[in-house]
This record gives structure tokens, sequence and C-alpha cells, in this order.
């Protein structure tokens, strides 16, 4: 019976990697643009698999943490960040970096906060909802849902909310002299980014140091050992002096009540590191494969003569949805909420709701057909992905979400799709690109996602405390 | 499906997560296990995959002991005998 399930299972993952192959390969047929999106495409597939193999889960980094006392989700993400960092350190030093850092101020900060405990709520971060959709978990479809509807609104949002805007955003936003098709004076997320975000100063760590993020030194030494390997180190020993030391030393040096030797804390350390082979193999593949994505999509528009995919897209025929400036969201690595965005930004277009008058749809990042617009394959093929892998290890299973996690899981979406938008980005393209790339705000954005997940912890703390309560309460123990 | 905790018999209590996503699956063992005595035992059903590393790793931590682990049709069904 086992085996049935099994070979049921490997014929499916088989026909959904056929699926993208044939995709790739009937599209490439018709125009070879294709092969843009496809190289989206096929990265998009690898992160899938990775996040489900290594149940790589941002929002259960620092959840686990503070709920239940559990590392092993910041080791894997530090891991993922430091190959990531090393490997874009190597695609900076070349010259091949699609990255563009963000202004750094205290709005990541918030943002993350806002994001942080929007994860924890919603039970998965935003790329953690993908690859549980992957493994055909119903909540992890309505947190999509959520993350992309609020999005999606959110930048449009004016009338009243225009009421909320400080005067000083407006008149600045004014003063950048935007193209008369964005009213940047209807909309509060307009102002926020043209009256305030834009005016932060961009910082990476190299910068910072003196040097050019394009030099070997500024790469490596800069953006990716005082950037990434340095905090992130720093990082680690506080989690495992804080949550893993009493517990290794109990089960591994019971005798020592005193002091231990380096050598002692320097392999405890090292357990920790190691104390999930899963989460550090994905981290592992997964920082090599973010790296290496900006490589193949830099290597793709020198081949095409193109900076952005809206020149191909309008090459290929479909000019509906590019932006004022000609573009489409192409952000040359991975990430997961822009595109989420633009999707029920086409819906809603098509419906009649006018949205390209805004920054983010209309002056940078478009709303084209989702059939093809390159970060969306990237994510669709990671829930292909991360289907392939569930299914591989038996591990898919349609559920259909309760009530309560279905409310949890718009709240929670709601809360992320609030927080990208302010931060730019989420727990990927906020937090795990900009600090592998040496981007100071990725670590603000960090900071504020931490601790958005103490207070989710908090609240789910309580909430599971009095549900268990009233559970047990006819428990004869 | 709303989650489940009973007695099923002297020293062995159920506790049922199933349908519950994280953080909830680890999170009601942590509380359950708090309440238990050392040497009863919990029998655990689940059936979201990324608790059961989380989980694994809390035991280990804690010292309580997987006796039972079955992974069938995406459904987890461990027992779990609390040390101390």
């Amino acid at each position: 019976m086992e085996d049935a399930v099994n070979a049921k299972n490997r014929r499916w993952a088989l026909g959904i990697i056929g699926f993208f192959a044939l995709v790739s390969v009937a599209t490439y047929a018709y125009s070879e643009y294709y092969l843009y999106l496809s190289a989206y495409l096929w990265f998009g597939l690898i992160y899938g698999m990775c996040l489900q193999y290594g149940r790589f889960c941002f929002a259960s980094a620092f959840r686990d943490l503070f709920a239940v006392g559990v590392p092993r989700m910041v080791v894997g993400i530090m891991i993922a960040t430091v190959l990531f960092g090393l490997v874009s350190a190597f695609v900076s030093a070349t010259g091949m970096s699609t990255f563009h850092a963000a202004p750094t101020g205290v709005h990541a900060t918030i943002a993350g906060l806002i994001f942080g405990v929007g994860m924890v709520f919603a039970g998965g971060c935003a790329s953690g909802s993908l690859y549980k959709a992957g493994e055909g978990k119903g909540v992890a479809m309505i947190v999509i849902l959520s993350i992309s509807v609020t999005q999606a609104i959110f930048v449009d949002i004016g009338g009243w909310f225009n009421k909320l805007v400080p005067d000083a955003w407006r008149a600045s936003a004014i003063a950048k002299k935007l193209p008369p098709s964005v009213t940047v004076t209807d909309g509060w997320v307009d102002q926020y980014l043209a009256g305030y975000v834009w005016n932060q100063p961009i910082r990476k760590f190299s910068k910072l140091l003196g040097m050019t993020d394009t030099s070997l030194s500024g790469a490596f030494i800069g953006d990716f050992l005082v950037g990434v390997v340095i905090p992130a180190t720093i990082l680690l020993l506080i989690v495992y002096f804080f949550w893993y030391r009493k517990g290794y030393r109990k089960k591994h040096h019971p005798g020592a009540a005193g002091a231990t030797s380096l050598r002692q804390e320097a392999t405890g350390y090292w357990t920790m590191i190691m104390s999930s082979k899963r989460t550090a193999i994905a981290g592992l593949v997964l920082g090599i494969a973010c790296g290496l994505q900006m490589f193949v999509i830099e290597g793709l528009r020198i081949k095409y003569g193109v900076k952005n995919a809206g020149p191909l897209l309008s090459k290929m025929g479909f000019d509906f949805g590019l932006s004022v400036k000609g573009t489409v969201f192409d952000p040359g690595y991975w990430y997961v909420t822009t595109q989420e965005a633009q999707w029920v930004g086409w819906i809603l277009q098509k419906l009649g709701w006018d949205n390209m008058d805004n920054i983010f749809f209309g002056l940078n990042n478009g709303i084209p057909n989702p059939a093809i617009n390159p970060a969306d394959w990237m994510s669709l093929a990671l829930i292909g992905g991360a289907a392939v892998m569930a299914l591989l290890q038996n591990e898919f299973k349609w559920s259909k979400p309760t009530w309560e996690l279905a409310t949890w899981a718009i709240i929670g979406g709601a809360l992320m799709g609030i927080g990208s938008r302010l931060g730019l980005g989420c727990n990927v393209g906020a937090f795990f690109v900009r600090v592998a790339m040496g981007d100071t705000s990725g670590w603000l954005f960090g900071i504020g996602m931490i601790g958005g997940a103490y207070i989710g912890v908090k609240f789910f703390n309580w909430w599971t405390e009095r549900k268990l309560a009233k559970e047990m309460a006819s428990v004869q123990f | 499906m709303a989650m489940k905790f009973e007695k099923k018999s002297d020293g062995v209590y159920l506790l049922d997560c199933k349908g519950y996503v994280c953080p909830h699956p680890q999170i009601y063992t942590k509380k359950a296990l708090e309440k238990l005595k050392p040497g009863d035992v919990l029998e655990l059903v689940f059936d979201n995959a990324s608790s059961s590393e989380t989980i694994t790793a809390m035991m280990d931590a804690a010292g309580h002991e997987i006796v039972e682990q079955k992974h069938e049709g995406g459904q987890y069904i461990w027992k779990i005998r609390k040390v101390a």
C-alpha cells in the first residue's frame, strides 16, 4: 500500500517537473526571449525544493526560539545568508550584481515589526507560505491571498488616508516632479515613498568603510565580512548562550557545574550549527542558488541587451501593464511579495480599478499579465518545487483550513502585506537579500522582524494557554 | 478540526493537533508536556511537516524520549515519554 502511494507520488512529482520542462521548451520554441522567464522558473523550482526539504521558514526562526527554545531555523537562515553573501560578494566583485540597495531608516524597523507580528499570526513568512501551499496547505493559500490583496489595495489607497500624510512628505513628493500619469498627491504610500523613503540615505557596509561595493575589498571585506559574517556570528553566539548552551551542557557535560573550556564551548557552538542537517543542507544550497540567480539573470540581460524585462515583453508582443518607464518588476534575484501584489493588481485593473496612477504599479513595477510576469514564474515554480519535494517525501496532503486558522491567516497575511510595502520587501527581499548584499537596511528590517516575532509569540502563548486550559478542564491527571 | 486533549488510560494522554500549522503543534506539545507527570506518555497526532523538525529538537533539548514515530499519509503519530 505504502509503495503504491510512493509510486503515485513519484509520478506526480515527475509530472510537475515535466510540466515545467514542457513550458520552458515550448515557450522557447515560440520566442527565445522566454528563456529569461524560464531562468526565473528553474530558480523558483530550486528554492521551493530547498525550502520544503529544510522546512525553511523565516517565521519559525525566531518564533520557535521564543516559543519553544529551538534555534535550528535561526541557524539555517544564518547559514543560507552567509553562503548567499559569499556568492553575492563574488557576483558584485565581477560587476554582475542585479542588486539595488534600499534607503536606510527607522521605517525599515517599523515595517519589520509589523511584518514579524504578521508572520507569526499567519503561521509562516511570505516564502514559507509559498512552500507550504506546495505541501497542499489551504491555510497557506489564504495567507498568500491575504498578502496579495492587502498589498494591491494598500499601495493605491488615497482619499481619507491622504489626510494622514505629513505636509513635509507631500511637499517633498511634489518636488520630485514625477510623470503626470502618477498622481503622487493622491495615495498614502505614494507620498510615503516619494516624500519620505526616497529621502533616506542608501548605505552599504562597503561604502561606510570607504570602499566601493564592486571592488574585491568592498565586496568581500566590507559587505561580506563586516556586513554578513560578523553580525551573523554574533547573532548565533547570542542564540547559543541564551537558548542552546544550558541544554547542551546538561546533556554533554552533566558534571561541569562551573566553567567550561573554550574547546567545549566551541564544540557546543558547532553542535548547534549542525543540529539540523536538513536545515543546514537547505541553507547551503539556497544560499548558493540565490547568488547564482543574479549571475544568470545579469548574463541574460547582457545577452539580450536590456536592463529590465519590460523591453523583452514588448518584443514578445506584450505591452499591457508596463510601467510609465516601460519596465516591469524584474528584481534579478529571489523576491516574493511584489509579484503577489501584481497579480491581484492585474485582476483589479481588469475589473475597472485604475491602479496605474500610483508609484508602486505605475512608475516602477507595472502589472503585466501574470502568465508572462517573470517573478510570477518564479513564485509558481517555487510552489511546484515544494510540491515535488513534499510528494517525494510522502508529505503532500491537501488540508482545508479551520475557521480559527483562516482568521489568523487573513490577519497575519494583511500585516505581512502592509509590512512588505512599508519595508519595500518581505523576509526575503527586505531581509535575506539585503543582509546578504551588505545593505544596512536589511539588518534594520531584521531587528524589527525579531521584535514582531516576540510580540506574536507572546500573544500565541496566551491564546494557546487559554485554549488548552479549557480542553484540559475535564481531564483527571 | 479543533485541537483535542484527552486521557486515554492511566499515564497516557492524547494531543490531537491535526489541521494545525506552525506554531500551534509545537506550542501545544510543550504546554501539554508541562502538565504531565514524569513517566507519563503523550500520544501526539499532527499533520504539519515542519512541526516535526521543531518538535524533535524540542524533545532532544528537554530530554524527553520519543518512544514511537509513525508517519502515514502525511499524518504524524508520535509517542513521547516525559522524562523530567
